[in-house]
């Protein structure tokens, strides 16, 4: 089972650096301009199949753009949105379920309170309602993300610290003269990473579907920017008549999540005692 | 009871956060709201008349209280690209959205507890493997990807089902409940009940996928716990034989978890309706959610948010509510 349970780590983390490569290197990698279209050459089926052209090897979409290169540009926006509200959800939420769940009270009731009010909306809502009202774009689209995301860590970081600050080694760098926020930074916070870290993965993967998903809605980034979800609604108009348009881009959303939820799989069974008691 | 009314009452302050936040969200939008909502060909006058029709000219206490005091008598105002009452789109197109819900809940039950009870009790087996490598699928499927697969394959390629829509058109309904197989059964309109029926199935399919996903692993892991308790040694020591000691005390107590878990999700499942109503053209809640949005309706996206907010809150109330009926011990 350990072996299996590293194998979930290297397949997942290796798609998820297939992701990173794509995404940080696509101009190097997409053999044309995602944007540049060739109206002669428009719905041309992938290369193995009838009419398919070695020039464009996942074909091409009814502007005559190549789709391999339009799904390596799409990588960046799924990396870029992922990355970036992963990093400020997870800040805001760490940062306000650390400090209420250290210092309790009053810090602790407010914040409860204000998490209740988000973990009442579905997360999907919280971010098609923000994009209805703020309209397209991608700083946004990263801070709707964050604004239905920051309560997942907030409320995981909040209980673990609850325990931790009880522990003994809590009370033994208070004992030695540690201030509040040093104690909590110093050693309260550091033990939570593994469980951060897991939400953080498996948060990547539901954050990358519901950008796909918003982009697919019409509510993501602005339509000439290359994403995924753009490229699917837009195929959706050919689904009989150029199935490569939906094809390509759902596999890549699909592969790219699956990684990243095999790597949070792998990290939970090795983070999670009980999980590992349960095998 | 007292529980109960507690939980009532402590869900108000919540509502009322909501409502001021899904309120506050118009104020956020950049650049006028009126003039967005009536485009660059409105008149100066038109736009004046719109201001305070929305009453958006008086102070933003006085619009959340007025706000929510036509919210309390039902008064949601008219929309403005249907240029009817808001409740009276909401009502017509509700139904739809709850029978694809409770359709979609009914494909996750079947597919979930059955796999996700087989693969704990054959745990480490090849079965269990198999059955959790299908629910890690299961949810990294974008399901409005999905949804076009089956439209792709099951509609277009073996034309086996149709791909947009409620009924066929042509196909008279006599409305009842709204939910068009209820309403077909009770007027024995078998007709209506077969092309109902073939139209909700991907729709259903689609967002019941993600959610079968999540409740396998959970009613296996679950199961897994609970196998581990005492009183089910007990139970296998006096002699029970298995299925007995599966169904009435393993899973009566794994249920517990599970139904936690599909209250839970029942959100995920009114918000994901939005993207598989809007894949199938499915005529609910959610597809009427983004046409408001892209018309800039406001004043509709509003209430049809505040709508999916309460909703998915009165929900949760009732699960809390079915604890007791599935585990006595648990009072209000």
């Amino acid at each position: 089972m350990f072996s299996l349970r590293f194998l979930k780590i290297w397949v997942g983390g290796a798609i998820l650096s297939l992701l990173v490569v794509c995404g940080v290197a696509a101009p190097l990698l997409a053999p044309r301009d995602p944007q540049a279209q060739t109206l002669e050459d428009r719905l041309r089926p992938p290369r193995w199949l009838e009419n398919g052209s070695p020039a464009y090897s996942l074909g091409t979409d009814n502007l005559g753009r190549d789709m391999l290169s339009r799904i390596i540009y799409g990588s960046r926006i799924s990396l870029m949105v992922g990355v970036a509200t992963v990093l400020f959800a997870g800040l805001v939420g760490c940062t306000l379920g650390a400090v209420a769940g250290y210092f309790g009270s009053t810090a602790d009731e407010i914040v409860s309170k204000i998490s209740e009010i988000f973990l009442a909306f579905p997360f999907l809502l919280i971010a098609i309602a923000i994009m209805a009202f703020l309209g397209q774009g991608v700083g946004n689209l990263i801070m709707a993300l964050m604004l239905s995301r920051w309560v997942q860590y907030c409320r995981v970081v909040r209980g673990e610290v609850l325990s931790l600050k009880e522990r003994d080694f809590v009370s033994a760098a208070k004992a030695l003269g540690g201030r509040d926020f040093y104690v909590l930074y110093r050693h309260v916070v550091p033990n939570t990473f593994a469980s951060v870290t897991v939400i953080a993965t498996f948060g990547m993967a539901i954050v990358i579907i519901t950008e796909a998903s918003l982009s697919f809605l019409g509510l993501g980034v602005p339509a000439h920017i290359p994403t995924w979800g753009s490229m699917l609604s837009e195929g959706r108009s050919y689904i009989n008549r150029a199935p490569w348009l939906t094809i390509f881009p759902g596999l890549a959303i699909f592969i790219t999540v699956f990684g990243i939820n095999l790597l949070g799989d792998g990290l939970r069974d090795i983070f999670d005692p009980k999980l590992r008691r349960q095998r | 009871m007292n529980r109960l009314i507690r939980r009532t009452v402590g869900a108000i302050p919540v509502i009322i956060g909501i409502s001021f936040l899904i309120f506050l969200l118009l104020h956020l939008a950049p650049g006028d709201p009126v003039t967005l909502m009536l485009g660059d060909n409105a008149t100066p006058q038109d736009v004046e008349n719109l201001r305070r029709e929305l009453r958006l000219d008086q102070p933003i206490l006085v619009q959340y209280g007025d706000f929510i005091s036509r919210a309390v008598r039902g008064d949601f105002g008219k929309s403005l690209k249907f240029n009817e009452p808001v409740m009276k789109l909401v009502a017509e197109r509700l139904p739809a959205t709850l029978e694809l819900a409770f359709a979609s809940l009914l494909v996750a039950i079947m597919i979930a507890v059955p796999l996700g009870v087989y693969s704990a009790v054959k745990h480490n087996s090849l079965l269990d493997h198999a059955g959790m490598s299908i629910a890690l699928i299961g949810v990294s499927l974008p399901n409005f990807w999905l949804g076009i697969m089956l439209i792709y394959f099951l509609g277009g390629q073996l034309n086996l089902l149709p791909v947009a829509g409620r009924i066929e058109y042509g196909i008279e309904i006599k409305s009842i409940t709204g939910l068009y197989l209820l309403d077909s059964l009770l007027t024995g309109n078998l007709a209506a009940f077969w092309s109902a029926f073939q139209h909700l199935l991907m729709p259903a399919v689609t967002l019941g996928s993600a959610l079968a996903a999540i409740v396998t692993r959970i009613s296996r892991s679950s199961v897994l716990e609970v196998m581990r308790q005492d009183y089910v040694v007990t139970a296998r020591a006096k002699g029970l034989n298995e299925r007995t000691v599966i169904w009435r005390h393993i899973l009566r107590n794994a249920l517990i978890t599970i139904v936690t878990i599909l209250g839970l999700q029942l959100g995920a499942l009114l918000s994901g309706s939005v993207v598989t109503e809007t894949v199938f053209s499915y005529p609910g809640i959610g597809d009427l959610l983004i046409q408001s949005i892209s018309a800039r309706d406001y004043k509709l996206t509003q209430v049809l948010i505040l709508m999916f907010a309460v909703t998915y809150f009165v929900v949760n109330l009732l699960i809390d509510i079915l604890y007791s009926w599935i585990d006595p011990r648990i009072k209000f």
